[in-house]
């Protein structure tokens, strides 16, 4: 089959995808691209041009509010059984090409991109393992030594993960496998992987399969120049006050008059839930010192709040109380202040 | 990589070099605790430094077949393989370092060098180098270097160095060894302990989620698992279920949760009813000689029922209580009443039967789950009511995807905090089969 009919093939079947995983129906989806498989389009292409962009697609309509909680995690799971179906039906090359351990950082569980991209790397003859979601750091590295993979891929989609994603990527490189860190939470230009020691990074499954197959990770983990620099002070004093800093300004959210005084124990955990959140990110903009990371976060959490019909002005209560309580720590304050600034930005331009 | 340039080198460039080499050997063989990547460090810093190819041979043990790994210069992945060890024993050389003899370094000539020895591209080579890498007792295996024919041949100096790096390696290979097969061992006796793969049920849906306390080795005191009816048993004999938390932590735990498996497991052979089963576990762990023998489960028969129902009859003993998720998104808890099994005579286990439509959800968990401390304001314990306001929102999820949501929950709740044994475990009755057929008519 021509690469021209397979690309259009694609195009008329990821509607298709995204209408059955969105229902939920695991068996249509299944035969759908079964069909597609049995029609000659290559797995991998199946794997990475349809399965892939499908999920980036939900991940948005979820962020919209077109799609619940449920219906996101519902399709997923379809998602996965498809991958799975494909694993059988698809005939990979005898492995002998190296072995290479496949896991999603702690806290990680967006596991399908690193699925994928253990699957696209078994159909080209490696030997995979792949470890799943939230995988422990203590039980990565006993694996790695048990197994001695000649790298480790490291997945992350989000920023907070990172102090984490750093403390086992140090452990892999210094147990001797290469870490190959893949994933939004990196950078969108991976300069969080360069940062914190890794041997090379790739956006998504499919580049990070390429760098794979190119050979272009080192044999073993090449020393650093230098010790990375971690702007870990006030990350760390964060950490440290987080539990009474945030039951405080959840405290002065309510009695200061504020929308969440009238509502319900529900609203005040949704506050609760989104100071966290706030929290996270300010922690992970300072562990690597970048302003980007937690704009970025405002700006996002904006929009999904408009999409949820909440007006931006909450979230930016919530951050004058927290940069107020942060005067001792300046670069903390330094970004709640840019943080106030993101939020005004997303109120003045999005619809009321 | 050729750190040294050419092979012919000034003094001071010797001695920089010498510095390098011990520098690289100190770092790369220090990091693994595993055979493969360890032979594959000492193969490559070998060829980097003092040869166009190096091969580690490892001593087979009692195995029969013995593994080698081999670095050729400008090639970036090694090569290996493994050879029967009567063909390995039969090469001059080799076959003295293997078999233990005396003797650090010895010279092969080429000729009498197998081809797996002797990689295709090096062409016509010098004497080759075969040097011991010591072990606890006997020799770990075999370095082999090989320099082509136009370079320089292997000079006092180099063979020095090579035996540095025998002595080096050999320990580092030594100690992997020693980790390869202990784990081995650990991983047998574990094997047992890990949560079962689910089976595919007719009519239902099981997903499980297992997160151990203790993260390296993945066990600890919570467990579940399936027995399946046998093919002896009636049609009204379903597959049983359990769930439960044995007191106590880590691998101790998980010794006791494993006994608990396998007890009941011969136990259902002779028993269907979950109340009756468990008030003989409760006389089994009352007998036991170990001290502290007490768990908490649930246990669950499940029976298909007419148009798509699934109906569980479940027996508590001193568990939290399994939830009810309704298709409409209401939660419901099921009213228990027994006690712990190991203290009582008396359990005071009480059957109750729940129905499941199709779409709805029996949630089974440990109370790791709802006793976890963390949350974004404060040190606070997740607590049964976000547990059911969690599951009311995952109506319509497949078991799988609503287990690993209330996992992934959990987890962001602990926030990376201390975490005890949790485990979760769901019966989803099959929804009603959806038709694309169907639906292109409506």
């Amino acid at each position: 089959m021509s690469d021209l009919t397979v690309g259009r093939d694609l195009n008329l079947a990821s509607e298709l995808y995204l209408e059955r995983i969105g229902e939920a129906d695991e068996q249509g989806a299944v035969d759908l691209v079964l069909g597609l498989l049995d029609d000659g389009v290559p797995a991998g292409g199946l794997l990475l041009r349809l399965i892939a962009p499908a999920q980036r697609r939900v991940g948005e309509l979820w962020a919209a509010d077109e799609w619940s909680v449920a219906r996101e995690h519902a399709a997923t799971a379809v998602s996965e059984a498809v991958v799975s179906a494909v694993a059988r039906r698809a005939r990979p090359r005898r492995p002998a090409r190296g072995r290479v351990t496949v896991a999603c950082a702690e806290g990680e569980y967006h596991a399908l991109p690193a699925r994928l991209l253990s699957e696209v790397l078994r159909l080209r003859g490696w030997r995979v393992d792949f470890l799943g979601a939230s995988v422990p750091g203590p039980h990565l590295i006993t694996y790695v030594h048990q197994t001695g993979p000649d790298l480790v891929a490291l997945s992350c989609t989000l920023p907070t993960r990172l102090p984490r994603a750093h403390a086992v990527l140090t452990a892999c490189r210094s147990a001797g496998v290469p870490v190959l860190a893949g994933g939004a939470g990196f950078g969108s230009d991976g300069r969080f992987a360069r940062l914190l020691g890794a041997d090379g990074w790739a956006p998504a499954a499919d580049v990070a399969a390429e760098v794979i197959e190119a050979g272009r990770l080192p044999s073993f983990p090449t020393p650093p120049d230098s010790p990375a620099h971690i702007a870990d002070e006030e990350c760390a004093e964060l950490l440290r006050r987080r539990p009474e800093l945030l039951a405080g300004v959840l405290e002065a959210l309510v009695c200061g008059g504020s929308s969440i005084s009238a509502h319900d124990d529900r609203q005040r955990e949704n506050t609760a839930e989104n100071l966290g959140h706030i929290a996270d990110f300010l922690c992970a903009a300072l562990y690597v010192d970048d302003m980007a990371i937690f704009g970025d976060f405002i700006a996002w959490t904006c929009a999904v709040s408009r999409a949820r019909g909440a007006p931006p002005e909450s979230v930016m209560t919530g951050l004058r109380i927290l940069s107020d309580r942060l005067r001792d720590l300046p670069r903390a304050h330094h970004f709640l202040t840019e943080g106030i600034r993101a939020a005004q930005t997303a109120a003045a331009n999005g619809p009321r | 990589m050729t750190p040294c340039g050419g092979l012919v080198m000034a003094e001071a460039q010797a001695e920089r070099c010498r510095t390098e080499f011990l520098v690289e050997i100190g770092s790369r063989l220090s990091a693994s605790l595993n055979t493969r990547r360890c032979a594959h460090a000492t193969a490559e810093i070998a060829m980097s430094f003092l040869a166009d190819a190096a091969t580690v041979v490892l001593s087979p043990g009692d195995s029969r077949q013995a593994r080698w790994l081999r670095a050729v210069a400008g090639q970036a992945a090694p090569e290996e393989g493994e050879v029967p060890v009567t063909v390995a024993a039969g090469v001059p050389c080799l076959g003295e370092v293997l078999a233990g003899l005396p003797g650090a370094v010895r010279w092969l000539d080429p000729g009498d060098a197998p081809a797996w020895l002797l990689p295709g591209k090096i062409g016509s080579a010098h004497r080759l180098l075969v040097a011991t890498l010591p072990g606890n007792t006997m020799p770990v295996g075999a370095l082999v270097l090989v320099r082509r024919a136009e370079g320089p041949a292997f000079d006092a100096d180099a063979e020095m160095l090579a035996r540095t790096l025998a002595i080096r390696a050999g320990a580092a290979l030594s100690a992997a060894l020693l980790y390869e097969e202990q784990s081995g061992i650990n991983a047998i006796l574990t094997a047992d302990l890990l949560p079962p793969p689910l089976p595919k049920l007719e009519g239902m849906d099981l997903a499980g989620s297992l997160r151990a306390s203790q993260q390296a080795g993945q066990i600890g005191g919570d467990f579940y698992d399936v027995c399946l009816p046998d093919r002896g048993d009636g049609p009204e004999r379903g597959a049983l279920l359990v769930l439960g938390d044995v007191c106590g932590k880590g691998a101790q735990a998980a010794v006791l949760a494993g006994r608990v498996r396998h007890c009941l497991r011969a136990l259902s052979l002779l028993e269907s009813r979950p109340e009756r089963l468990a008030d003989l576990l409760n006389r089994s762990l009352l007998g036991s000689p170990a001290p502290s023998s007490l768990v908490t489960l649930v246990l669950g028969a499940l029976h298909r029922a007419a148009s798509g129902h699934v109906r569980i009859d479940l027996a508590v003993a001193g568990h939290p209580p399994p939830l009810i998720l309704r298709r409409d998104g209401t939660v419901e808890e099921v009213a228990t009443t027994g006690c712990l099994l190991g203290v009582l005579e008396k359990t005071g286990v009480r059957p109750v039967a729940v129905e499941l439509a199709p779409g709805e959800v029996c949630l089974l968990y440990s109370d790791g789950i709802t006793e976890a401390f963390g949350g974004p304001v404060a040190r606070e314990m997740y607590g049964d009511h976000r547990l059911k306001g969690a599951l009311a929102t995952c109506a319509g999820m497949p078991a799988s995807a609503l287990v690993e949501r209330l996992e992934q929950l959990s987890t962001d709740w602990l926030a990376g905090g201390h975490q005890d044994d949790r485990a979760l475990l769901a019966i989803r009755a099959a929804a009603a089969p959806s038709h694309r057929e169907v639906r292109s008519h409506e």
